[in-house]
């Protein structure tokens, strides 16, 4: 390993080095008193600052910006309520194997566990939300820990680290040494690829009847898009994703039967409730996914691919697992394929079938009536938005409609907060997509319950000049916590009134960002367009109807086949 | 992570190795084939965790201590406990008139019957480590 060595410096100088060695660009943060000494570096380094106007929006930036860019976002907050304001971004983060270095300040070594002033254990009280924390306690100790962190965040199953510096270790100077490749001893995410897991794999499919992949967010963290659709067409095999694998695969392929789960599509509940042999490509077996776990994985072998190995096994009894990063092992898969020359050039029965269930549920599950029901806004925004547009969505009601009538056509390019489910994440994780995107339009679609959550991150998109799109489906109401209150306890309804506050055309223009609203099907298509030529956010308030259900809507503690439909 | 994936821990002990940068935890636990093989998992997935090892009860040495406080009620009660001390291969500490200090190192189940006689003259008081173990070498 080469070292640099580095004359005399500071930790909080060492630290925006070592930032930068890592690539680092941007950083979105929110200074305070333990975190001053970085934050002066930010007048002579190479590194973006982005404002926040809360910490919990730093984060989900982060999170946001990992996702699409596949590097770990950095985002700086200062001690006690500063840190403990990132502490649900990254619970979000990690929940969704998204790559996030966490900076935060912390009061100076002999004043922790005092009770200090914006003091708390954020190492304590991260450590079941990261995959790893450090606290250095020496300026020395402080390039090295960002080398170590960006290792951890980045590699095999990706997740958040959190960097825990006190102030006195920012302020004090000692000669930095940085090195050109970093080891943990007890972390190895790299495994040899599993050749002979994939040759069981391949003939576990080959002796199938009905076979069928299911892919899930792990192929889009991996980008094994090409891949996936290589092998779906070389079997002449139909296609489903879990909601967090949406956009995994185009869904206007003829293979693609769309996303399964509690608000999957009826055709991908159904081909999965009779498919005999499930490649499980990625994913974890969610309870919002699988309905049952138990009936999940009877009457049908399970081939599970997945980069880390504590999740073989964990919901799901498997038959065959082929562990490690699911691009290669697809690589090798289609190698093994060819090599054996198997490939299917004509669709048989099942696929047949497959096709016929997607043709006749595309065209007769029922939709809401009205001119602005949920599928025909969700419609209009993919008629209007280039496809290689990013969109993000927030959590409740209008997420389930997304993944039902918001079809993704470039792999890749939809992002949810799938694991935790953290109302207002879509926001400010659009501002960091945008960050890394900069050259397509980026979307939230949000409910307006969750807007509320972290809409002072209008701010940060107007003053930053980092414009996004906000497709606000607006029922004033916490729309899916209503639905259950109507379908659970008997429309007994408490809290979930918003009581039409506040105007959110009015709102988005008090932060100088664009507010339109739309109440037609027409107004909606010129609003888009409006929004998509600004070049400032725009909020796009869309009123419907808050007793428009979510359907199908499979219940909890019940199988993927007992969908409720709409009547 | 035991507490947060809802795993049960029946003992524990740390302590350092013959290398003074690794401690060895050693954790009593139980539950059925899918938990004892993801409690396995999620260990060797947490960074910190430099090796994890499935110690087999049969191929293993292992051993735990314990320390009774004895209540003596009377000369004939002080004879039994005695007898009982010796018989278990125990040492006897503190020996006062009114009671005696057991440390016993053993198997669980044998502190186990230990304490069951000990408990008809009464235990004042109990300090017990987790248990201490070594695979036999060629299993």
């Amino acid at each position: 390993m080469m070292t640099d060595t580095i004359k005399e410096i500071n930790g909080a100088r060492a630290l925006m080095l070592a930032l930068e060695k890592e690539g680092v660009r941007e950083v979105f943060g929110l200074p305070g008193g333990a975190n001053l000494p970085m934050y002066d570096e930010f007048t002579r380094c190479n590194i973006r600052h982005i404002l926040v106007r809360h910490e919990q929006s730093a984060a989900h930036m982060a999170d946001g910006y990992g996702r699409v860019s596949r590097k770990p976002g950095v985002c700086f907050a200062t001690s006690g309520p500063g840190a403990t304001n990132l502490l649900t971004g990254i619970a979000t983060a990690q929940a969704d194997s998204a790559p996030m270095v966490a900076v935060t300040g912390q009061v100076p070594v002999e004043f922790i566990g005092k009770d200090a002033f914006q003091e708390s254990d954020i190492m304590g009280m991260a450590n079941p939300v990261v995959k790893y924390a450090f606290q250095p306690r020496t300026p020395e100790e402080v390039p090295i820990s960002i080398q170590k962190a960006f290792y951890v965040a980045a590699t095999g199953r990706p997740g958040p680290v959190l960097v825990d510096i006190p102030k006195d270790v920012q302020s004090a100077h000692a000669q930095m040494r940085m090195v050109d490749g970093v080891n943990i001893r007890g972390y190895h995410p790299w495994v040899d690829p599993d050749t002979q897991g994939v040759e069981r794999a391949i003939n576990t499919i080959i002796r199938a009847d009905k076979p069928i992949i299911l892919a899930g967010g792990g192929t889009i963290i991996s980008s094994a898009f090409s891949e996936l659709q290589a092998i779906a067409e070389l079997l002449c095999i139909p296609v489903v994703t879990t909601f967090k694998g949406k956009g995994a695969f185009p869904e206007n392929h003829p293979l693609s039967l769309g996303p399964i789960g509690m608000h999957g599509h009826a055709e991908a509940n159904k081909i999965v409730s009779e498919a005999d042999c499930v490649l499980a490509i990625g994913t974890r077996f969610s309870d919002r996914s699988v309905g049952t776990f138990e009936d999940f994985e009877s009457r049908r072998s399970i081939i599970h691919m997945d980069v880390d190995p504590a999740e073989i096994g964990k919901n799901q009894t498997t038959n065959v697992a082929v562990v490690g990063d699911v691009k290669v092992s697809l690589r090798i898969m289609i190698h093994l394929l060819k090599d054996r020359r198997i490939s299917r050039d004509e669709e048989g029965a099942w696929v047949r079938h497959a096709r016929e269930l997607r043709e006749y549920w595309q065209k007769n599950l029922k939709i809401h009536p009205g001119e602005m029901g949920a599928a025909k806004i969700l419609r209009k925004l993919r008629e209007v938005l280039p496809s290689d547009s990013v969109v993000t969505t927030e959590v409740g009601q209008h997420q389930m409609w997304a993944s039902l009538f918001f079809d993704v056509i470039t792999p890749g390019t939809f992002f949810s907060s799938t694991g935790l489910g953290t109302m207002g994440w879509g926001f400010p994780a659009a501002i960091g997509a945008k960050v890394a995107r900069p050259d397509v339009p980026v979307v939230d679609i949000a409910g307006d319950g969750s807007f509320n959550m972290t809409e002072n991150s209008l701010a940060t998109s107007v003053l930053e000049d980092i414009p996004v799109i906000v497709f606000l489906v607006n029922n004033y109401s916490l729309g899916m916590v209503a639905q259950w209150q109507r379908t659970f306890f008997d429309r007994r309804m408490v809290g979930v009134d918003q009581q039409a506050c506040p105007d959110y055309v009015k709102l988005a223009e008090s932060y100088g960002a664009q507010g339109l609203r739309a109440q037609s099907i027409d107004e909606l298509h010129a609003a888009l367009q409006t929004a998509l030529a600004s070049d400032v956010a725009t909020v796009i308030d869309i009123p419907i109807d808050p007793e428009e259900d979510v359907l199908p809507f499979v219940q909890p503690g019940t199988p993927l086949s007992q969908m409720v439909l709409p009547s | 992570m035991f507490r947060s994936r809802n795993f049960n821990i029946d003992s524990i002990a740390v302590g350092v190795t013959q290398n003074p940068s690794l401690s060895r935890m050693t954790i009593t636990t139980s539950g059925n084939a899918r938990q004892l093989d993801q409690i396995g998992k999620q260990l060797d997935k947490m960074i910190d965790t430099v090796e994890v090892r499935r110690l087999d009860e049969h191929k293993t040495v292992y051993r735990e201590l314990a320390i009774f406080k004895i209540r003596i009620s009377s000369a004939k009660d002080s004879m039994e406990i005695n007898k009982m001390i010796n018989a278990y291969g125990a040492k006897a500490h503190d020996t006062r008139k009114d009671s005696v200090m057991a440390e016993m190192t053993s198997t669980p189940d044998q502190i186990k019957a230990f304490e069951e006689l000990a408990s008809k003259f009464g235990i004042l008081e109990v300090a017990r480590t987790g248990v201490a173990a070594l695979q036999r070498s060629g299993s």
